[in-house]
Formats: C-alpha cells, sequence, structure tokens
C-alpha cells in the first residue's frame, strides 16, 4: 500500500480532507487504489473472511442450488416410489423423512435463501452503491444458514430425518409422537435459517433506503429492487412466528413446556396458527422477488420500459400487506367459526386482484414493445402461464366448499407446485439466464437455454396438471403408496416418467451453467442493452463494484444516458467508504464507512450454531453457549483502529 | 463507460445521528423485528387465555412486588438514558462516560431483581400452558434485556478507550439509548400483562 500511497502524495489534494480521494484521480491509480482498500484476500482465509457481497451472494446461489438438487433428488425417489400401486421401495417412515426434506429443504433452504442470494447480489449494483449497509451481519448471515442446512441434511443421513411435514404439526411433532430427536432437528434448523433471513432482511431494508445512488428517488427505484425491499419487509413481520413457534415447540420437547398440550390448557391448533402466519406470507416472500425478476428482465427484452410502473410498486405493497391476512386458509379443515372462514376466503380472492394488475401490466408491456424471445424472455412468458393457471386453482381453494373437497389431495400438491415453480422457479431460472453474463462475463449457451426451457416448461406441465385430476379423483398427499383397485395407478406412472423431463432439464441448466463458466462467449459490460446501474459496471464487476458511484437522473439510466455516466467525487479511495443518503430523495448525507473483511462473523455462527446444535440435547447450551457467543460478537464489534475511525 | 462528474461530496461528514445513519435504520429494523415476536407471545397468551375455562391455570396472580419494582426501575433509567442521548448527540464525551456507566447500573439493577421475578410468577413453567406462556414471556423480555445491558457495558468501556473519542461510537452511543426505550416500552406493556390480566 505504501507504495500506492507514496505516489499519490503529488496527486492534487484538497486541504484539509482526511484520506485519499477520487476527485481528479486518473482511471489506473483509482482502480489500483480501491482494488486495494476493498480487496478479498486470496486463498482459504480470504474466503473465511470476505464480506464482499458479491462474493458472499455467489456462495448463497450455489449453496441454494446445491440444496435444490438434494430436494429434487428426494422428489425422483418419491415419484420412484408412486410410480405403480404398493411399490415396496420406499416403506412408510423413511417416505415420510423424503417427503418432509423435499419440502423444509425447498422452502427454507432454497426457494427463501435464492431470492436472498440474488438480492445480496444485484441490490448493491442496482442501486449504485458498493457493498450492503452491514457487511459482516451479511457474512455471518451467510454461515448460519450454510450450517442449519447441513445440520439438517446431516442429521437425515444418520436416519434422523424430521419426518411430520414442512409444517412440522403437533401432535405428530410434539412430545408424545416426535419420534427422537427428529422434529428438534427441523425446529432448529428453522431456527438457524430465520436468524439468517431477517438479517438479510434488515441489511436489505437498510441499504436500499440509505445507500441508493444521489438522484435515485423513491419513483426511480428499479422494479426488482423494490420487489426485494418488500420481501424484507415481509420477511421482517413473517419470521417472528416461524421462530416464536418452533422454539415452543422445542421447549415442549425438551423442558415439558405445555404450549400444545391440550390436556394442560395448550391446544394444537395454535401451532397451526402460528406456523400459517409465517407461512403464508412465506410463499409471497418467494413470489413477490421473482416478480421483480420479471418486472427487471421484460424491459430489456420488449425494449421499453415497463407499463405501469406506480401500478407495479403499489401491488407489490398490496400483496405483501394482504400476505399476512390469509393464513386461515390453510385450516379451513379444522373446524372453525364460519364467520373467520368466510373473512379469509375474501381476503384469499382479494390477492388476486394486485397479482393481476401486475400480470395486465406485463402484458401491456409486451403489447406495446418489440418482444425478442431470448432464453430469459421465454423463461418468463411461461411464468405468465403458468402463474395464471396457478393463480386460478388458488381462488378455487381460497373457497371453503371447494377447499374441504380436496384438502390434503392432490390437486393442492398441483396448486402449490405450478404457484411456486411457475411463479418463482421460472422466473428464477430466466434472472439465471439474465444475470449470468453479469456475474461470471460470460454468457449462458442460447441454444442450450431454449431446450432447457422447453424441457423444463414441458416436463413441469405434464407432471403437475394431472395431479389437479389426481386430486379431484380423491388420491391422498403425504401417501407412500396406494392401491391397485384405485385407479390412479395409470396416472402416477404418467406423472412420474415426466417427472423424468423435468429432471432432464435442470440437469441441461446444470450443464449449460458448468460449461459456460469455462466456454461461453465474452459478455461485455452490457451484452442485452439493458437499462438498469448494474450493466453500467464491468462483467463481472469489480470488488467496489463502482469507480465512482453513479448518480441517477431518469428511471432508466442507461437508456437516458447510453455512453456517459454522471458520477459523484470526492470519496476517499484509500478506506471503504460508500454513500449514505436520504431515504425518500436520495440526497447524500454521509460518506459512509463500510466494514472491512473479518473472521468473526464466521466464529460467530460457530458460536450461535453450536449452541442452537447443543440446545437441542439439553437447555443448559443456551446458558453456556452464550459465553463463546458474547466473546465472539464483543470482537465482533469492537473497532480495530481502521481508517473509519480516523474521522 | 465514460465517466462524466456532477456532484462532489467530499465535505460530506463521515458520521450523523438518529434516521441520517444506516445503523439507526438497521436497529429500528431489528426492534420492529423483535416486536413482532413479542407481539405473536402476546398473542399466544390472549389465545390460550380466551381457550381457558379459568385464567391464570390452577395457580393465583403473580406476586406485584418484584415486576412492579423493576417497572419503577425502567421507567426511571429512561431520564438518564435521554441525557446521554442528548449528550452523544452534543458530542461532549464526559458526560456521555459518565452518562453511560450510570445506563449500565441501570441495566444491572432490574437483572438483579429478576432473580425474583420468575419465582413470583407463583407457577412453573411445565405445570400447564399458563405458566409455560408466563415464563416465556418474561424470558423474551430477560434476553432483550440481557443483551441490551451487555452491549451497554462493552459500549462503556470502549468509550474510556482511545477509540471510544471517535465521534462515530457517539452515534453508536445514541442508538444503544434508541434500543433502550424499546427495552422499556415492551416491558411497559408486559408487566400489563403479565400482572394486570390475571387480576381483571
Amino acid at each position: 500500500m505504501s507504495g500506492i500511497a507514496g505516489k499519490a502524495v503529488g496527486q492534487k489534494q484538497e486541504k484539509g480532507l482526511k484520506g485519499i480521494r477520487d476527485t481528479g484521480l486518473e482511471e489506473a491509480r483509482l482502480h489500483a487504489f480501491l482494488a486495494h482498500a476493498w480487496q478479498t484476500p486470496k486463498g482459504l482465509y480470504g474466503w473465511l473472511v470476505t464480506v464482499d457481497h458479491k462474493l458472499i451472494g455467489r456462495r448463497y446461489m450455489v449453496t441454494a442450488f446445491l440444496f435444490l438438487v438434494l430436494a429434487g433428488l428426494s422428489a425422483l425417489a418419491m415419484r420412484f416410489q408412486l410410480a405403480t400401486p404398493e411399490a415396496g421401495h420406499i416403506g412408510p417412515d423413511f417416505y415420510n423423512q423424503l417427503f418432509t426434506m423435499h419440502g423444509t429443504t425447498m422452502m427454507f433452504l432454497f426457494a427463501v435463501p435464492i431470492m436472498e442470494a440474488f438480492a445480496i447480489y444485484l441490490v448493491p449494483l442496482m442501486i449504485g452503491t458498493r457493498n450492503v449497509a452491514f457487511p459482516r451481519l451479511n457474512a455471518f448471515s451467510y454461515w448460519v444458514y450454510l450450517s442449519g442446512g447441513l445440520m439438517i441434511w446431516i442429521a437425515f443421513a444418520f436416519d434422523t430425518g424430521a419426518d411430520a411435514g414442512w409444517f412440522s404439526y403437533v401432535p405428530v411433532a410434539g412430545p408424545e409422537y416426535g419420534i427422537g430427536k427428529r422434529p428438534d432437528f427441523w425446529a432448529q434448523m428453522v431456527t438457524y435459517t430465520e436468524v439468517s433471513a431477517l438479517a438479510v432482511a434488515v441489511e436489505i431494508i437498510a441499504t436500499v433506503f440509505k445507500q441508493r445512488a444521489p438522484g435515485m428517488t423513491l419513483d426511480r427505484i428499479p422494479l426488482y429492487v423494490w420487489s426485494v425491499l418488500i420481501m424484507a419487509f415481509v420477511i421482517l413481520f413473517a419470521m417472528p412466528a416461524v421462530m416464536v413457534s418452533s422454539t415452543m415447540l422445542i421447549l415442549d420437547r425438551l423442558v415439558g413446556t405445555k404450549f400444545f398440550d391440550p390436556a394442560a390448557g395448550g391446544d394444537v391448533l395454535l401451532w397451526q396458527h402460528l406456523f400459517w402466519f409465517f407461512g403464508h406470507p412465506e410463499v409471497y416472500i418467494i413470489f413477490i422477488p421473482a416478480t421483480g425478476f420479471v418486472s427487471a428482465i421484460l424491459p430489456t427484452f420488449v425494449r421499453r420500459p415497463v407499463f405501469g410502473y406506480l401500478g407495479i410498486v403499489l401491488s407489490l405493497i398490496a400483496i405483501g400487506l394482504l400476505s399476512f391476512g390469509l393464513w386461515v386458509h390453510h385450516m379451513f379443515a379444522t373446524g372453525l367459526p364460519q364467520l373467520g372462514e368466510s373473512f379469509f376466503t375474501a381476503s384469499s380472492m382479494m390477492i388476486a386482484i394486485p397479482s393481476g394488475i401486475q400480470i395486465f401490466c406485463w402484458i401491456a408491456a409486451i403489447w406495446g414493445g418489440r418482444p425478442i424471445f431470448a432464453t430469459p424472455m421465454l423463461f418468463v412468458l411461461g411464468f405468465i402461464f403458468t402463474f395464471v393457471i396457478g393463480g386460478l386453482t388458488g381462488v378455487m381453494v381460497a373457497s371453503v366448499p371447494l377447499d374441504l373437497q380436496v384438502h390434503d389431495t392432490y390437486f393442492v400438491v398441483a396448486h402449490l407446485h405450478y404457484v411456486l415453480i411457475g411463479g418463482a422457479v421460472f422466473p428464477l431460472l430466466g434472472a439465471v439466464y439474465y444475470w449470468f453474463p453479469k456475474i461470471t462475463g460470460r454468457m449462458l449457451s442460447e441454444r442450450l437455454g431454449r431446450w432447457n426451457f422447453w424441457l423444463v416448461f414441458i416436463g413441469f406441465n405434464l407432471t403437475f396438471f394431472p395431479m389437479h385430476i389426481l386430486g379431484l379423483q380423491g388420491m391422498p398427499r403425504r401417501v407412500y403408496t396406494y392401491p391397485p383397485a384405485s385407479g390412479w395407478g395409470e396416472m402416477n406412472l404418467f406423472v412420474s416418467v415426466s417427472s423424468l423431463v423435468v429432471f432432464a432439464g435442470f440437469a441441461l441448466f446444470f450443464l449449460n451453467v458448468l460449461l459456460s463458466l469455462r466456454g461461453g462467449s465474452i459478455a461485455g459490460d452490457n451484452p442485452w442493452g439493458a437499462s438498469t446501474l448494474e450493466w453500467a459496471t464491468t462483467s463481472p464487476p469489480p470488488s467496489y463494484d463502482f469507480s465512482r458511484l453513479p448518480v441517477v437522473r431518469h428511471r432508466e439510466p442507461l437508456w437516458d444516458e447510453p455512453d456517459t455516466l454522471p458520477v459523484v467525487e470526492g470519496l476517499r479511495v484509500d478506506a471503504r467508504e460508500v454513500l449514505a443518503s436520504t431515504v425518500a430523495d436520495a440526497v447524500p448525507q454521509l460518506r459512509q464507512p463500510s466494514a472491512g473483511n473479518s473472521i468473526w462473523p464466521l466464529l460467530s455462527a460457530i458460536a450461535v450454531g453450536g449452541a442452537f446444535l447443543g440446545s437441542i440435547y439439553t437447555p443448559w447450551a443456551v446458558v453456556w453457549g452464550a459465553i463463546p457467543v458474547s466473546i465472539s460478537f464483543i470482537c465482533w464489534f469492537w473497532p480495530k483502529g481502521e481508517p473509519e475511525d480516523e474521522e | 463507460m465514460r465517466h462524466r462528474p456532477v456532484a462532489d461530496v467530499s465535505h460530506l461528514p463521515t458520521y450523523d445521528f438518529g434516521a441520517a445513519s444506516p445503523m439507526w435504520w438497521g436497529t429500528l429494523a431489528f426492534i420492529a423485528l423483535e416486536a413482532t415476536g413479542f407481539a405473536l407471545a402476546i398473542g399466544t397468551y390472549f389465545y390460550l387465555a380466551v381457550l381457558a375455562k379459568h385464567w391464570p391455570i390452577g395457580a393465583p396472580a403473580p406476586d406485584l412486588l418484584p415486576g412492579t419494582t423493576i417497572l419503577i426501575m425502567l421507567l426511571a433509567s429512561v431520564v438518564p438514558n435521554h441525557l446521554v442521548e442528548l449528550w452523544a448527540r452534543r458530542q461532549d464525551l464526559t458526560k456521555v462516560r459518565i452518562g453511560i456507566v450510570i445506563m449500565s447500573i441501570a441495566g444491572i439493577l432490574p437483572l438483579i431483581v429478576r432473580i425474583w421475578e420468575f419465582p413470583a410468577l407463583r407457577i412453573s413453567w411445565d405445570q400447564n400452558a399458563y405458566g409455560s406462556i408466563v415464563w416465556f414471556l418474561l424470558g423474551l423480555h430477560t434476553s432483550h434485556l440481557l443483551t441490551d445491558v451487555m452491549d451497554t457495558i462493552v459500549l462503556a468501556v470502549l468509550m474510556f478507550t482511545q477509540k471510544g473519542k471517535a465521534g462515530r461510537r457517539l452515534s453508536d452511543v445514541s442508538d444503544n439509548a434508541f434500543y433502550w426505550d424499546f427495552v422499556v416500552v415492551s416491558w411497559v406493556v408486559l408487566y400489563l400483562i403479565i400482572y394486570w390480566v390475571p387480576r381483571i
């Protein structure tokens, strides 16, 4: 550093300003300083201490996709068992573990983390800053997530896999019927992943509120960023419910509290209320950012701004708010008062309105644009088609009489997969094709991409559409087999064979990613000719994201000024610094120091993880575990004489 | 892409107080999520109370003395808390040092009294659902009290070191005072529920 600093002494610097500033600094020196200030050390140590949002975002993506593979394989195993009546490949006990691990992994370890992963990677780039607001919290969140996921899958490998469904209903999961430590591993996995998700939510809110580029007023925030901001708020108010309930569950099991024990004044439906107060918003935690992907991808491929910006933002907010008023529709079969059921039917149907507004806005944008059918766009179109079907069956099951008929049947399995795969995974795959060039610097193969899309799209519909019919014929969910006399055999065989097509589609997706990492054509900064700020920097972006922080004067900044980027000057280049601005108008307020690399987030995650793991076996783990947790947190927060403290 | 400088931010400060600081928003977000946790636990309390034929179930109402003592202590602590906040904003390091030591003590005292508060509930956590939820509420508040007191003590030690002289630390003191208000307000609500709902 001294060498670079020595050269900069001769640089023109204003008197009285601390540190070396980027004002008038020539490009090569600017990059050298910033690269030094924002670097991640090489090797394993660097891997453990980094707080770079791009590295952590990438890490989240890889991990979440690995969990997708595990959950997908467990689904394939189930389809193998269900392909023929009374098949004996998998017994009931293992089948229970399989469908529980499938649902749990898909919801907690894949769907939510992958949405957070993209937010962590993209938000700072899209709003024109250099890192998230709390970079070390971000690093901590990843380690906690990883340990939670590893823990439940290692437990599964030792025949202690959770087996009471992804919702872990009591009394099946309670002290009386829950086998061994299976529900406890589930409950603590929830704690890990929720701590992680809440941490990410807090940092996204602070980042979007305070670190937007000067001039990025509320009505110039990219729609994708709006969507993850709302996702973060939904996480903030939904996830505490499952943390409270899973803590109560583990307390019932470990120290004999009586929250869910009707014999001692407790109530089993209390669990369902608390779980679904989280569980329904959870669907929107996954769906809202997926619609953000659509709103980001679509304008680029129809070559015009999205139609109805304000309408889409208000719809996102409405969906976020309404998502908290629907949870009881999961409980229509529990004998609740009719007035309550009617209310929740109405609110469940109401959410179709803002969802519909978004869909009409997208259709209008396609209508008024010049569509280019590249792979990301194909996935967007596949999403619109599939999600509309899933939305329609959603309106059907929102109605109590219909829900009572199809409750716990394959109709619901079909519905939820149309909503979650059609509504979230299709846009997600589109997002991977869209942003892969930014993340890696290389394009994914379009040819393989088209094959990937059609295999997944056709395979998906062939797999899940017949499940509607199976459900209407009365086939229940979560059964490990069915008798030949039921007449469900042929359609189940068809579904199982079709699931292999989906599998082939995903295999092609991963193959495309692996091949393109090395052999894909070089992307350049803005291969799609897109309009948002992440395309204003190199692909992949440097550790500091932007060499000079951008100023925003238009909702589509790169379409407004394609060749030049208005920027600010005056930030330090010898220390990590970002701009903090006002919440509504994005007027710069502070040169905000940004935390550097640290090992303490990892060590804190180990301490916290150790305490959580120990508490599966003894409540004293919380007491003794508090000591290393406190020490690691104090070491984390204790200032270490970094340049930020000079001012 | 060519860069065109349009603004100079070199004279902006590196820290500020309240809503200007990203940390304040982070603190607010944590308060929001923790308050949601409290609200759901309180919801559980009333859910169980509505289901029960008699409330509290199989126990007398809790003994008022320790909980009320803590309420008075916490309410009294609001005064020095806001003075520390004010001194931090005025960047008066000497007064902040005195204030934060007072706040550390103001945090430790209710924690000591709390040792007597759990038995004063007059029911065990494993006796019935009423016992479970009141222990849960008190435990939830205790964990918040404990973490903020620890944070305050660490900050107090820091303020007496060389590193405490950095202006950013005063902003931390201000955010810590903000969080303490949450700990106090949440106890006012929980106190009314734990001690007075069984007496209605």
